[in-house]
């Protein structure tokens, strides 16, 4: 027996045409040839195509003159095209990063005002979100800056907010630090500060885990960074001083101005998605089991209680894949500034191509880059999820 | 459970596994207001607060629609809105499209609702409520009477589809399919047949609505295949679809349609006359979709139990039959509502059209802008307004469809 079984084996072989091994490298390289061949034969076309039509199929262009100007920077005409599209990406972060806080907040806000026990903040939160649920977004953004922005009273009139805040038509003006020579220093300290602050609230948090003392990681934490920025502030001689917006004739002095392009597409970009944020917080809250919320109060927590160390702490575990896909939607869905003239990396790249440069060749940096914003805010996700998943069971 | 209570209570939780709602009780009045509006300090500083809100918001939105809004814009251009740049004499082609529709979807609700317990009328009239309520609207803005004629004849024909319907045999049912494919091709014969119309004429709601089906129809396969291509044991074939899928998914909408209608001629072999605007901004739309539908399929692949295959297997089924007869249905099936959710988001999608001066819904909203009569009118609101509440008619209704479905295929329940 034990000797017949090889050459059993042997003999069943199937021929080559038919063995399964040989058949899958076959198909995948047939596949990945197929594939390749049609990539080439597009780029052959491609270059061909260009070579007609006298395009450049480089990428040197990046170094020639943009001659592009760029409202609300310092940007000059002279300089190149690479330094336009990086002003772009620059406003593009803008609003992708500040659009994420308010939407998060605000969507949290209205994800649990959808489930509060008064009946008319739950219907009025229902009301905002089925209505901007289903308009498209570009319809949102062209809205706030035509039909809210753009009629809003010229600053002579403007709106303002208990001094802080100044709204008209040339945009919303906020309180900012002016800063001094010694801002960078400053901002170091910052940096360093809260990198201490961070190192402090861990160290609470392991002594808790070993003595079982509260921890206060909070407090600490905050106390720590206030005190360390507070003294490097004093050291450098208050580097950077605070200013107020005064709307003052027709001009705004002080604090920083967001023009109307900016203003309008953030808060259309955090309004929209605030929408969508709000039903996955309404979801992750309703998908924690309800024996959670029972189990809390037979151990006669209270609501707040219930609710911060029970039930969120399960719904965010929910949360954090739909809210990962909320925040790269909120950046892609910034290169709709093309609708209203902000100047984000897409309307940059637009007016690059505008000016004669090749437009596969911007089209694919644009690609490429939110791309890679998008890896980057997965990246981020993939973090959360596997530190919520891990840290807390 | 049926599926009226879901239109009335929006606050109503999502279908959960166990939480089965209890019937709601019914309270008088006065305990009614206690208990939902000032059960607590809190609540009833929360009930005044928002109550004024509300109501500034009320006030605000009535007189906009009613005293300070200048409608003109919307009644010289519902065409416009309606159609775009159709020819205005051959504008009995949409209507014919529209009674076969009409006439289709009679018969095909006749037929469907024999297998489905009956369903009062009131529910009907509240499913199809915002629906109607785009209808009376977009009547009420047009200036003379034959639209809404004609609309009270395409309910006509609708009836009369329905009373055909209930009287076709039972195994009419199974040429049902059929008859959606007949309508939708004839349809289009309504349209560009006999000297009519091409795409690149069509504008308004009717160019959203074509390339918002054709869209999804047309990146089905693709969408299918990517998936099934992902979930492949070639690790060649997986790593092309993962690489297509995330590149497609990480980028705009916007840049896939202005290389579409900018550098997709590029690609092209020399010689070849580039297809026109609307058809390359629709193989862009494509492209996009199918990589979003590759995700959800692939989401219902992952939920056929792992016995189905194995099960397929023990019978002798080959791979192909395995996938095709076992594993896409029941992985289809589950996805449904997630598909519908999918055409909601690309029927919002279609708005970027604009950006390359297509004359969809939205490009018509900002081109009557720029009209003699219109231009530094400050009519930018009123005309975002309705291009919004069409927007939001069409997929309000979908996303209810879709709850309405969800419930009743019982997905997560299972």
């Amino acid at each position: 027996m034990g000797s017949e079984a090889p050459t059993l084996r042997t003999q069943t072989r199937p021929p080559l045409w038919r063995d399964v091994r040989v058949l899958r490298v076959v198909f995948q390289v047939a596949f990945v040839v197929a594939v390749l061949a049609f990539l080439y034969y597009l780029y052959g076309n491609f270059r061909t195509n260009a070579r007609a039509s006298g395009l450049s199929t480089s990428f040197t262009f990046l170094d020639r003159t943009a001659g592009v100007n760029i409202r609300d920077t310092d940007f000059r005409r002279t300089q190149p095209v690479r330094d336009a599209l990086i002003v772009g990406l620059i406003n593009t972060l803008r609003v992708a990063t500040v659009g994420i806080a308010l939407a998060t907040i605000l969507g949290i806000l209205i994800g649990v005002a959808r489930l509060s026990t008064n009946w008319l903040v739950r219907k009025a939160a229902a009301v905002y979100v089925e209505t901007l649920r289903n308009i498209p977004v570009v319809v949102v953004i062209i809205f706030f800056y035509t039909a809210v922005v753009l009629k809003l009273p010229s600053v002579q009139e403007a709106f303002t907010w208990f001094g802080l805040v100044v709204f008209s038509n040339r945009g919303l003006n906020v309180p900012w630090g002016e800063g001094g020579a010694l801002v960078r220093p400053f901002l170091a300290v910052c940096a360093g500060a809260f990198v201490v602050a961070l190192l402090v609230a861990r160290w609470r948090t392991k002594r808790f885990d070993e003595t079982g003392q509260p921890h206060r990681r909070v407090l600490y934490g905050t106390g720590v960074l206030l005190v360390l920025v507070a003294i490097g502030y004093l050291l450098l001689g208050s580097p950077v001083t605070l200013t107020l917006p005064t709307a003052d004739g027709r001009l705004v002095e002080g604090g920083i101005e967001l023009g109307p392009e900016y203003a309008a597409l953030l808060i259309a970009l955090a309004l929209y998605t605030t929408s969508h944020i709000a039903e996955i917080v309404r979801g992750s809250i309703l998908a924690v089991p309800k024996g959670q919320s029972e189990a809390a109060n037979a151990i006669a927590l209270t609501a707040f209680q219930r609710l911060r160390f029970v039930v969120l702490p399960q719904a965010f575990r929910i949360m954090v894949p739909p809210l990962a896909n909320q925040y790269l939607n909120i950046t892609k869905n910034s290169s709709l500034a093309l609708f209203i003239g902000f100047s984000d990396l897409f309307l940059i790249a637009q007016n690059v191509i505008a000016n004669g440069n090749p437009a596969p060749q911007v089209y694919l940096i644009v690609m490429a880059t939110y791309l890679s914003l998008s890896l980057v805010i997965s990246l981020f996700a993939n973090i959360a999820n596997r530190r919520l998943t891990l840290g807390t069971r | 459970m049926t599926a009226g209570p879901i239109q009335t209570r929006t606050e109503e939780p999502l279908p959960l596994p166990e939480a089965e709602t209890p019937p709601e009780r019914r309270l008088p009045p006065g305990m009614w207001v206690r208990e939902n509006l000032f059960n607590s300090p809190l609540n009833t500083v929360l009930t005044i607060v928002f109550g004024l809100l509300i109501a500034w918001v009320v006030f605000r939105a009535t007189r906009f629609v009613f005293v300070t809004g200048r409608w003109q814009v919307i009644e010289q251009n519902l065409t416009n809105f309606m159609v775009g740049r159709f020819p205005r004499d051959e504008l009995y082609r949409p209507w014919i499209a529209i009674y076969l529709a009409a006439g289709a979807a009679g018969v095909g609700t006749a037929l469907y609702a024999r297998t489905r317990p009956p369903v009062p009328w009131t529910v009907t009239l509240r499913r199809a409520s915002p629906a109607l309520l785009g209808l009376v609207v977009i009547l009420s803005l047009s200036r003379t009477w034959l639209p809404a004629a004609l609309t009270v004849g395409g309910f006509a024909v609708g009836a009369a589809g329905r009373l055909l319907g209930n009287r076709l045999p039972e195994r009419a049912r199974r040429l049902l399919p059929l008859v959606g494919l007949a309508t939708v091709l004839l349809a289009y014969v309504a349209f560009t047949g006999f000297g009519g119309v091409g795409w690149d004429n069509w504008g308004g709601l009717l160019l959203t609505l074509f390339v918002a089906v054709a869209g999804i129809v047309l990146s089905f396969p693709f969408g299918v295949l990517l998936a099934l291509g992902r979930r492949s044991s070639f690790p060649a074939v997986r790593v092309i679809c993962v690489g297509y899928i995330e590149l497609i998914r990480g980028v705009p909408l916007i840049t896939l349609i202005f290389i579409g209608a900018l550098v997709l001629g590029f690609f092209l072999p020399p010689g070849m006359t580039r297809p026109g605007l609307t058809m390359r901004a629709l193989v862009a739309i494509i492209l996009f979709a199918a990589a979003y539908i590759a995700e959800i399929v692939r989401g219902g692949l992952q939920s056929v139990p792992k016995g189905q295959t194995e099960a397929a297997k023990a019978i002798g089924l080959s791979p192909v039959k395995t996938t095709m007869r076992i594993v896409l249905p029941q992985a289809l099936r589950n996805v449904i509502p997630a598909l519908v959710g999918q055409f909601i988001s690309l029927f919002k999608d279609t708005s970027l059209l604009g950006a390359i001066s297509l004359l969809e819904i939205l490009g018509v909203s900002q081109a009557v802008l720029a009209q003699q009569e219109f231009l530094g009118q400050r009519v930018q609101a009123e005309a975002l307004v309705f291009a919004s509440f069409l927007y939001w008619v069409a997929c309000y209704s979908m996303s209810r469809a879709s709850q309405r479905l969800e419930q009743r295929l019982g997905v997560g329940e299972r």
